[in-house]
């Protein structure tokens, strides 16, 4: 048995089988073949794809980081077509009859190793560049996009660390825990682990390689350790831990249906967090009573283009009908900083997390705005669905915002095309909104504190950066602050002000924000059911006496 | 046939781009393209031969056209050679 340590994010324990995940690497098999010609085709096939995929990313490197940067696609291009790896390719079919795919990755691999072997410090990096074209053909080969399988089993999923392009295409199903070298507790990963009641720890010396893949592992979230080939005392003991969190889940199921007040009489609404219609039944399940936060960027980060009118709305609909007239606050686009989808082609940034963002991007390319707005005024008829705009600075960005929903409203009117009021909200997670919340409250309709990029943006600390976590003070009095004045604000304004980022699932400050009377905590739906039962157990009134 | 000999200024050699160029336009023309360093000979027509040649700054390299067209194929490369190396 070999013991690992790392940081818990995510608790919980997970047994079964660990399955190393690594970018882009994939098995190929040799599979004999009769018709071989029928192979060249695929072969012809997909170099075409090839070529059309390479053209695209020449094209968008040449507009964002000029002709001399370009240059490497196009020599992606040449690489593509030359003689030696085309003879290569077609010899290895032809002569030993085998399928395309062995083919294509055996030159790749032989080319690659002959530049590997040159004394040259920059030749020995053309090899990353044959094997980048093989990679691409055998992609495409698969048929598969960039499809990411792990496993047929639910496995133990150990990487380096997975972006939030690789997780969206996991199949979650499949997935008992994460188990990462890098990473931290913000990192999307331990997020997406949370949302799924799932163990997860980051930052663990783990080798990614055979001497664990494939082996049984048990990870416990608590306490941040992965056991790889557990004896069986810790089997037993890890299996009992099991079956205990499992009492406790049930424990606290038996808190459904009951409401979420503390004992002197104080109503907090409990809403749930979620990035995509299925996440619904976990938050019903949960018995949540709202969603706070419905993240629609995934819509457009699975996608290989801008999800059309129609497909947003059938999104939506469907959305408000499964939470059968409960409220459910649907947050307008937040792509950028980490968060990136190709097809918007935006310029590399120096510094993202401060850059093209949100509500900027929307502003500034009002059609992908106009797009979603007519998409959810639609679906409003079906449900009560209010919107909520994330990354707001100033005032200026509001009216502009009312300008373009009048617009899409006016149309939709003179379409014939019925659409119900809507509740407007927006995002506070920058300290400019906070300190102007006074005036932002007489705007809109609610706030919801986003204490994720809150607390990066007021400590000027990186949430991604792992390094920084010494420094890093999720209760930090300056957040505290901030929220309590944001809160104060609302109030006074007549609106009610909650709160989505991971600060509202986390147990140890619920007390705080039920003292400073928050309205709305939303939170992973897994959280729910813990917090409420905090609240339950909080009297607020001595809390604040003891204090 | 006809061939020239040319020694190498550019500081990263033959690297991906310029072997790119030179391919490209090799294989626009009928002619057989070869191009040597030492003792080794590839087919100009491809990238990745004229890359794992590794020719350097300050090389001699030597190109081979033998062909209807040789002399338009000569005549091309010798003036992209001129400008990228």
């Amino acid at each position: 048995m070999q013991i690992y340590n790392g940081k818990g994010v995510s608790g919980g324990i997970a047994i079964g089988r660990i399955r190393v995940y690594k970018k882009r690497g994939q098995e190929i098999n040799c599979i004999s073949v009769t018709d071989t010609d029928k192979e060249l085709i695929r072969f012809r096939d997909a170099k075409k794809e090839a070529a059309r995929q390479l053209d695209i990313l020449y094209e968008k490197a040449l507009k964002d980081l000029g002709e001399e940067n370009a240059a490497i696609f196009e020599a992606h291009q040449m690489i593509l077509e030359d003689i030696d790896f085309n003879e290569s390719v077609e010899a290895i079919v032809q002569s030993k009859n085998v399928n395309i795919e062995y083919a294509v990755f055996e030159t790749g691999k032989k080319i690659a190793e002959i530049f590997a072997q040159m004394d040259d410090s920059y030749m020995k990096e053309r090899a990353a560049d044959v094997k980048d074209v093989s990679e691409r053909l055998l992609n495409i080969l698969k048929g598969a996009s960039d499809e990411i399988f792990i496993s047929d089993e639910p496995v133990i999923i150990a990487a380096r660390e997975l972006a939030p392009s690789e997780t969206i295409q996991l199949d979650k199903s499949k997935v008992l825990s994460f188990v990462t070298t890098l990473g931290s507790s913000n990192s999307h990963t331990a997020i997406l682990a949370r949302m799924m009641a799932i163990p997860a720890v980051a930052r663990v010396e783990l080798p990614l390689d055979d001497s664990i893949d494939g082996k049984l592992g048990i990870v416990d979230g608590e306490a941040g350790l992965i056991y790889v080939e557990p004896d069986e005392e810790t089997c037993k003991e890890m299996q009992l831990k099991k079956q205990q969190e499992h009492q406790k889940q049930k424990m606290l199921q038996q808190l459904r249906g009951k409401e979420s007040t503390t004992s002197d009489g104080q109503k907090v609404m409990l809403y749930a967090n979620i990035g995509s219609v299925e996440d619904i039944d976990a938050a019903v399940r949960n018995d949540a009573e709202g969603v706070g936060l419905f993240r629609t960027e995934f819509i457009y980060m699975e996608k290989e283009d801008y999800p059309t009118e129609e497909e947003q709305f059938q999104i939506y609909k469907q959305a408000a009908e499964k939470m059968e007239g409960r409220r459910i606050i649907i947050r307008t686009l937040d792509i950028g900083a980490d968060k990136k989808c190709d097809y918007f082609g935006m310029e590399q940034e120096e510094n993202p997390a401060l850059g093209c963002r949100a509500i900027r991007i929307c502003l500034m390319r009002p059609e992908i705005f106009e797009t979603q707005l007519r998409a959810l005024y639609r679906a409003s008829n079906y449900g009560k669905i209010a919107i909520m705009y994330p990354m707001i600075t100033s005032i200026k960005e509001i009216r502009r915002i009312k300008e373009i929903v009048s617009k899409v409203k006016a149309e939709l009117k003179a379409e014939g095309i019925p659409y119900g009021n809507l509740e407007q909200g927006i995002m506070i997670e920058t300290p400019a909104a906070v300190f102007i919340s006074k005036e932002l409250a007489r705007e809109v309709d609610f706030f919801s504190i986003g204490t994720n990029d809150l607390t990066q943006y007021a400590l000027a600390i990186d949430r991604q950066n792992t390094k920084l976590d010494e420094f890093y003070d999720a209760h930090h009095p300056s957040v505290l602050r901030m929220i309590s004045m944001v809160v104060e604000n609302a109030h006074q304004a007549g609106i009610w002000v909650g709160i989505c980022g991971e600060l509202g699932a986390d147990p140890q400050i619920t007390k705080e924000f039920l003292a400073m009377e928050v309205d709305e905590l939303s939170m992973s739906p897994e959280s729910i059911l813990q917090i409420r039962k905090i609240i339950r157990e909080t009297n607020v009134r001595e809390y604040k006496m003891k204090k | 046939m006809k061939e020239f000999k040319y020694t190498i200024s550019d500081a990263m050699g033959i690297h991906a781009r310029p072997a790119g160029i030179l391919a490209k336009a090799a294989r626009a023309f009928a002619c057989d393209v070869k191009i040597a360093r030492g003792e080794k000979t590839v087919d100009c027509k491809g990238i990745i031969g004229i890359m794992g040649l590794g020719v350097k700054k300050g090389d001699e390299v030597t190109v081979i056209f033998d062909g209807e067209d040789e002399d338009a194929a000569y005549d091309k490369i010798i003036s992209l050679m001129k400008e990228n190396l």
